[in-house]
């Protein structure tokens, strides 16, 4: 099934990985995407939830991927104070990854692409500083070496693959949110259409923690937590044990952990006959650890700079390069002030929270998320002579 | 010194690996495979572990 050479071998059959094959393979070159998993898309390592805005780039999503539709937030303050965040017609939906990611690897092996999952990249074969192909080992037997012009990370918060190519990666500790969720069953949700997050030092150290409902009574209940005493699972577990109202009834149908790349953008993400997209390349928005959108993006930016370069017979990092300016130029300038913004969050205090929780108002917290209405919150954090200075770090 | 895994507890998530400076984890099928002849025992694996299946004694 697979062939010992490819114009483009891509690792990892997530979000980032489909995109960069699918675009690829419409534009009619030959594609090898391999994922090291047995099944594409599970266990999951995901909240689940997607920006409707996701949608215009990735295209109508079939009926079977989807849980439930959003149109809305509740921010919680510890306090117990709350926001109500409208996000109207635009919302969002609740997928299902397991569904979601294979419907987009189907695409691509539609367009033309070659997918085989159980099959993993293990090594990056170069030729001086060109990266020429890639060791797979297929089905956890046999070991293959297949060449290609071009090789692309797709293989998420890993990212063992650009390493080993000589790009590094490694994520600082400071830049990861540890991950734990469990999705659950039978619990006493007010609405399906709101999502719901809450806020506090004591409830989720430098992150939050959320409720993503999957219908009616499920829902992936989550938290993101950063350099905490305790592991991320023991402050959720704790939050389900203060709030029978909601978790009283309910069971666990399944647990998930994940690491989340939360900053340290890449200023370079290529190498001669080499590119890494997605999580790999820390690719996700540092508020609120949402990283399909970004991977389907930058796998978009990336098929066509390879597309450019594999018919203009230069692969090298220099051509490759205008992949790092387009993202920058799209995507990173504006995460970068979401960056920015998650390093203040970072410092608020329970009480900075309950303060900002009581003049919050519902486009502010969007325009937040998207890297707008700095001065917004700015504004609101120089009502406290004390937090006068992070406030400046904003604008 | 030690570096050692629960893999009971361990959800073969891949944060650990993210984070190693060594590249001395890898996460395979049967889960966290450790290169001790790599790793330096700096511990930053069983910080970002969200359920500290891992732990680092120097
Ligand atoms: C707890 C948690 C909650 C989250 N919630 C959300 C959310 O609600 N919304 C959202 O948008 N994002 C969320 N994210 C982030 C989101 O899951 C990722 O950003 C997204 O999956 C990134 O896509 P990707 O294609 O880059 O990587 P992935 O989806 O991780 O895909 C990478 C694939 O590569 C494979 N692979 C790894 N190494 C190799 C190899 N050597 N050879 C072959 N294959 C390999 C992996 O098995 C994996 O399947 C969450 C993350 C976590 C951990
Ligand atoms: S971070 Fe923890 S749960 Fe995740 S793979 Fe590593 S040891 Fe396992
Ligand atoms: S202790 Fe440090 S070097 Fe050793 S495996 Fe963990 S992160 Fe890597």
């Amino acid at each position: 099934m697979i062939k010992d050479s490819y114009d483009v071998v891509v690792a990892g059959a997530g979000p980032g990985g489909s995109s960069v094959s699918k675009t690829l393979a419409e534009l009619g070159f030959s594609v090898l995407m391999v994922e090291k998993r047995q099944e594409i898309g599970a266990p999951k390592r995901c909240g689940e939830g997607l920006t409707m805005n996701t949608v215009d780039i990735i295209g109508e999503i079939p009926q079977e991927c989807i849980r439930q539709k959003i149109d809305g937030a509740t921010l919680y303050a510890p306090n117990g104070n709350h926001v109500l965040v409208d996000l109207g017609a635009e919302g969002g939906y609740i997928v299902e990854r397991k569904a979601f990611d294979k419907w987009l690897a189907v695409r691509a092996s539609r367009a033309g692409a070659t997918v085989v999952a159980h099959a993993e990249v293990t090594d990056v074969i170069k030729e001086g500083s060109q990266v020429t192909g890639v060791r797979i080992l297929v089905g956890g037997g046999e070991e293959k070496t297949v060449r290609a012009k071009v090789v692309v990370a797709a293989d998420g918060v890993e990212s063992t693959v650009s390493r080993k190519a000589g790009l590094n990666t490694t994520n600082k500790l400071v830049n990861v949110d540890s991950g734990y969720q469990y999705e659950m069953s039978n619990l006493k949700l007010e609405t399906s259409k709101r999502i719901i997050l809450y806020f506090g030092n004591d409830i989720a150290p430098r992150g939050y923690l959320w409720i993503f409902p999957k219908g009616p009574d499920i829902a992936n209940v989550g938290i993101g937590t950063a350099m905490s005493e305790k592991p991320a699972k023991w402050y959720l577990d704790k939050f389900i044990k203060d709030h029978p109202e909601i978790f009283g009834q309910s069971s666990i149908i399944e647990a998930n952990s994940g690491g989340i790349p939360v900053g340290g953008f890449l200023e370079n993400m290529v190498l001669d006959g080499f590119l890494v997209v997605g999580d790999a390349a820390h690719q996700v928005n540092p508020i609120h650890g949402g990283g399909m959108k970004e991977a389907t993006i930058a796998g978009e930016m990336a098929a066509k700079v390879i597309a450019k370069a594999i018919e203009k017979g230069d692969v090298s990092a220099s051509v490759l390069s205008e992949y790092n300016e387009m993202w920058w130029k799209e995507r990173g300038s504006k995460l970068k002030k979401v960056e920015k913004l998650r390093e203040v969050v970072e410092k608020l205090s329970d009480s900075d929270f309950n303060m900002i929780s009581e003049s919050l108002t519902s486009d502010v917290a969007i325009g937040l998320t998207r890297g707008g209405k700095m001065y917004s919150l700015a504004k609101i954090l120089m009502k406290n002579p004390r937090l006068v200075k992070l406030a400046r770090h904003l604008i | 010194m030690a570096w050692k895994i629960d893999n009971e507890k361990c959800l073969r998530c891949g944060a650990c690996v993210s984070v190693c400076p060594e590249l001395a984890l890898e996460l395979k099928e049967t889960g966290i495979v450790h290169d001790a002849k790599k790793c330096t025992l700096c511990g930053i694996c069983e910080k970002v572990c969200p359920v500290r299946a891992i732990e680092v004694k120097k």
